[in-house]
Parts: structure tokens; C-alpha cells; sequence
């Protein structure tokens, strides 16, 4: 209730531009509020549900995931099925050589990803697992982190988890990593002085100028976003979080931004993986 | 990697009229966007034209400008009178072409 | 949610403030200088090379599109026009103008009689607020229009 009246009053007095000036009492209930679209928290989970980004978009973006045709990040899939059999590298093997069908091999593996690296004493991305097979097994160059290719592979190897539920593992090795990236997502910086937390955990829901928050859940990456007009990474979308409060912000796949994905995976630990999504 | 996608109903029922459904990758650049880092103008490269003929016959035919979104989608209906083929052309400024087909039955 | 339980001791209230006030600076950050945005005279004049100097009537052209578009970069628009699709009752092209964009000229689509219905859908980029206009050319020369207003916001954090 609190909440309601706050953001009725917040609109009034500053007259938010081009976001909904209606009274919180004359809106109908949105689909991010509906009881039937939350997921359980997970334990020790500093929001009450979980809800997906989805959720928080218009009928006509939603409409542009529910359909893999209407969907464009399937012309990146379909790049990544022709990656994953295209042998590459002194090794002469192609991702098939050892993982065989991607359906099966790689079933759950974004559901689970960031993991801890035994073999790297490091927090992997699904992108740098990627690489490190590339460089380590088939002895071919590695890609870039938002390159067609990485993305079509990270999008092809997400669709393989799509609707299991996110199932992040943060203990033993994987602790100091997710303490790491729940300090981040906690930490002001920018000329904004704001931290994620401000946002996507007190401010879901509401109006940032016209842009409408969600609680900010990794479960659909990569996405094709509307804005950009192609397939980026969840840590594109970091910079771009960064850039827009004034932050410096780190590299793609920097263990800041790799540590942060790890928090967040947990953050929305149980809800289902939608990669490849759709988004504004 | 200008790859199309299609989606066109395998099997038509004879008096049906149905969606086809078209995609592919392209960056449309619009030629007023300038590159960051140098200042200069990014030569416009956009999908500008697109056809579909059915067994060699025009059945309909797009032309496109720079306000069309990247990986440009396009949707149709067609009424075939019977079974065929559909052929996709998609044409880039400065002539290159992309093609794809797809065959249906008409009963 | 109360707001006791934010981490950081940013209220709901303060945030909205200094949300704002960093909206207004991202508002002139995205404004593109040295771009004339169409108006209607060029839209006018695009229309007229399109379809001559016949006055289009209002009406049987329908656009489907968002009330408010979540991104200008990719906006669904559709568009149907009444027609039996055959003789005289047959729609030859549609042509799709945008008022508020750098060029008015959005799209041109023409038909077949193997068409079936005088549909289409696509997805394109709107500048601002504006206007989509659409002229359907119909095979006995009559021209048909329909109009529709998308909002497009702009601004925000976006990323």
C-alpha cells in the first residue's frame, strides 16, 4: 500500500515525462503483479518473489518471444547450429567431437551456469567455457565475447535449458565469487551514485523516466533486445546499466561482471530459462 | 551472415488464404549514422527490395527503406490455386541477392 | 515491501527525484543534432510521388501497431485493407509513410491476385512520436488511407 501511494505521489509531484501519469488506484493489476507469473524466492532471498522480465514487457514484445519464428535471436541459433558441428583449430575437432548433440549434452548446462573452474581457479561464464574448449581442446582461436558466433553458440546452448529453472550452485569454491558479486550489486558508483539494488530490488515495477523496471533476473540472456537491434550478452547489458549512471564500466567477462552474473543467477534462482528472450 | 528464415505452410487447403512469414540477419544501415571513433558517415546498406514468386510468378513484392529494423521481417498472405514452390529474393543496395525456397501442396 | 528493507538507504521518494533529473539529462544526450525530422510537407510530398495527385479517402486501411512502442529501434506494425481481392475490389500496392522520421518513406508492398488479402506485418523504426500513415492503391484507381499514432518514448535507462 505504502508502495502505491509513494510512486502515485512521485508521479504527480515530478510528472514523470512520457511514463504513465495514471494514479496507481485507475491501473488494472499488471502482469509482473499477477500471483499466477511470481516463482517462489529462493531461501535467504532478499525479494519476496521472483518474476520475470518477461512480465514487465508489452503484449507486442512478449508476442515477439512466444513465437521461435517471430523471434529474431533465432537467426543467431541457427548460426550456432552450424558452429557446433564446423570443425575449427589445429585439433581438427568441432564442439560435436566430444559433446556430440547439443540437445542433450548441453541440456541444463545455462540452467547451472556461472560454475566454478577447477582447472582455472576461476568463475565461468558459459562464453568462457567456450573459449577455453576453443583454445585448450580444439586449439582454435578464441571469439570474441559479442561476436555473432559467441552469441549464436551462448543462444544455442541456452535453448537447450529453456523452461528448466535456473539452478545455480554458490557454495564450497563458488562462495567467495558470490559474495564478490552481491557486494557489487550492492555498491554505489557512478555520478548517479546508485547501485543495482536501488533499481531492479527496491524500484521493479516502476517508472525510471519511461523506462519501466524489472527486477533485473538474467534468465533470458542472450537476448534480442528491441533497442539494440540485435543478440547481446548479459554483460552488454552490465555497460550499459554502468554507462547510464555514469559508471566506468568493467569488460565483458571480467570477473567483476562474471561475479555479478553469479549473484544474480542465485537472485533468480527457480525461475525458468527463457534464452533466447525478447526484450524492449 | 545474411542467412533468411521462412515460414510457409506445408499443406494449403484449395480456397485458403495463409501467412508466410519471412526473416533475415541484416544490419540496415540507415547512412546518416557516423562511426564513433572517426566522425564519418556509415554508407547506407540496407535490404532494399524483396520478392516471392510462386513457380516463376510475381505473387508479391516489397520495397524497403532505412526505417525498416535490422534483420528485417516480413509477412504476407498468399492464396495458391495449387501446388508449387515459393522462391524468396531479397536484394541488398548495390545488387547482391539472398534467396531462399520452400514448397507447398494444395488439396 | 517497505521501504526499511532497501539496502543502501535510498527511499522510494528520493530515487524517483534523482531518477528524474537523470532522465532529462539522458533525453538531451540521445537528441540527434543536424537531422530534420520529416514533417508533413515532406510527407506530402512523398505521398504525392507515390500516388499522383489523387486524394486518398478515408477509411478500409487499418494499422495495427503498439499504443506506445517499447523501443523506437524495432516497432511491430501491421496493416490489413478491406478488399475481395479480385476485379475491380482489388488493392494493386500499399505504401507506408512516417511523419516524424528523417525520411517519411517507411515500406511499399504490392499484390498479386494470388495474394488472398491485402495483409502485411514488419517491424520498423520510429524516431519519436508520430503519425504512420498508410495509402492502399486499388486496381480502379481509387486511393484508400489509414492513419495511426505510436508513442514512442525516449529516455530512461535503458542501457
Amino acid at each position: 500500500m505504502l508502495r502505491k501511494t509513494i510512486a502515485a505521489a512521485a508521479l504527480v509531484a515530478f510528472a514523470v515525462g512520457a511514463g504513465s501519469g495514471a494514479l496507481a488506484e485507475d491501473k488494472p493489476v499488471e502482469p509482473w503483479e499477477r500471483k499466477e507469473n511470481h516463482v517462489k524466492a529462493p531461501k535467504d532471498s532478499p525479494l519476496d518473489y521472483l518474476v520475470s522480465g518477461y512480465w514487465f514487457r508489452t503484449p507486442k514484445t512478449r508476442a515477439l518471444q512466444d513465437d521461435d519464428f517471430e523471434n529474431p535471436a533465432f537467426l543467431w541459433v541457427e548460426q550456432g547450429i552450424d558452429e557446433w558441428t564446423k570443425v575449427d583449430g589445429k585439433a581438427g575437432k568441432s564442439c560435436a567431437s566430444c559433446h556430440e548433440t547439443a540437445e542433450k549434452s548441453m541440456k541444463g548446462v545455462s540452467a547451472r551456469y556461472p560454475v566454478y573452474s577447477a582447472k582455472t581457479k576461476k568463475m565461468m561464464a558459459v562464453s568462457h567455457q567456450v573459449n577455453y574448449c576453443r583454445e585448450n581442446y580444439m586449439k582454435a582461436k578464441t571469439w570474441k565475447w559479442e561476436s555473432g558466433k559467441m552469441l549464436g553458440m551462448t543462444a544455442y546452448i541456452g535453448l537447450q535449458s529453456r523452461g528448466m529453472p535456473v539452478s545455480v550452485s554458490i557454495d564450497g569454491q563458488a562462495q567467495p565469487f558470490f559474495e564478490a558479486g552481491k557486494d557489487f550489486y550492492h555498491e554505489r558508483r557512478g555520478q548517479f551514485d546508485l547501485a543495482c539494488v536501488h533499481c531492479h530490488q527496491a524500484n521493479f515495477g516502476q517508472y525510471i523516466r519511461a523506462d519501466f523496471l524489472s527486477q533485473g533476473h538474467s534468465n533470458g540472456f542472450p537476448t534480442y533486445r528491441l533497442k539494440w537491434q540485435k543478440l547481446g550478452s548479459l554483460h552488454r547489458r552490465f555497460r550499459g546499466c554502468n554507462n547510464n549512471i555514469r559508471a566506468i564500466p568493467y569488460k565483458r567477462g571480467s570477473p567483476e561482471y562474471t561475479n555479478l552474473e553469479l549473484y544474480l543467477a542465485w537472485r533468480g534462482k527457480g525461475l525458468k530459462v527463457e534464452s533466447p528472450s525478447v526484450r524492449q | 551472415m545474411s542467412r533468411p528464415r521462412v515460414r510457409v505452410p506445408r499443406k494449403i487447403k484449395k480456397g485458403d488464404t495463409v501467412t508466410i512469414k519471412t526473416l533475415i540477419a541484416h544490419k540496415m544501415e540507415t547512412g546518416v549514422r557516423r562511426n564513433k571513433k572517426t566522425g564519418k558517415l556509415i554508407p547506407r546498406k540496407i535490404i532494399n527490395g524483396f520478392e516471392a514468386k510462386i513457380d516463376g510468378k510475381t505473387v508479391f513484392k516489397a520495397a524497403l527503406h532505412p526505417a525498416v529494423s535490422a534483420n528485417p521481417y516480413i509477412s504476407f498472405a498468399i492464396s495458391p490455386e495449387k501446388s508449387g514452390k515459393i522462391d524468396f529474393v531479397w536484394t541488398e543496395d548495390g545488387g547482391k541477392t539472398f534467396t531462399k525456397s520452400a514448397k507447398f501442396t494444395v488439396a | 515491501m517497505s521501504q526499511t528493507d532497501v539496502s543502501g538507504g535510498v527511499h522510494r521518494r528520493s530515487f524517483l527525484i534523482a531518477a528524474g533529473a537523470g532522465g532529462a539529462a539522458f533525453a538531451a544526450a540521445q537528441f540527434t543534432p543536424g537531422i530534420a525530422l520529416a514533417d508533413k510537407a515532406l510527407t506530402a510530398q512523398a505521398i504525392e510521388k507515390a500516388i499522383g495527385d489523387r486524394k486518398p479517402i478515408e477509411g478500409r486501411v487499418t494499422i495495427d501497431g503498439p499504443e506506445i512502442a517499447e523501443n523506437g529501434n524495432t516497432v511491430p506494425v501491421g496493416f490489413e485493407v478491406e478488399s475481395k481481392m479480385a476485379g475491380d475490389d482489388m488493392v494493386k500496392a500499399v505504401h507506408i509513410f512516417a511523419e516524424g522520421n528523417p525520411r517519411p518513406e517507411v515500406a511499399n508492398f504490392w499484390f498479386s491476385e494470388n495474394s488472398g488479402a491485402a495483409r502485411g506485418a514488419f517491424r520498423m523504426r520510429m524516431a519519436k512520436t508520430q503519425n504512420l500513415i498508410a495509402l492502399a492503391e486499388m486496381a480502379d484507381g481509387k486511393v484508400y488511407m489509414g492513419q495511426r499514432l505510436v508513442k514512442v518514448t525516449i529516455g530512461g535507462c535503458g542501457g
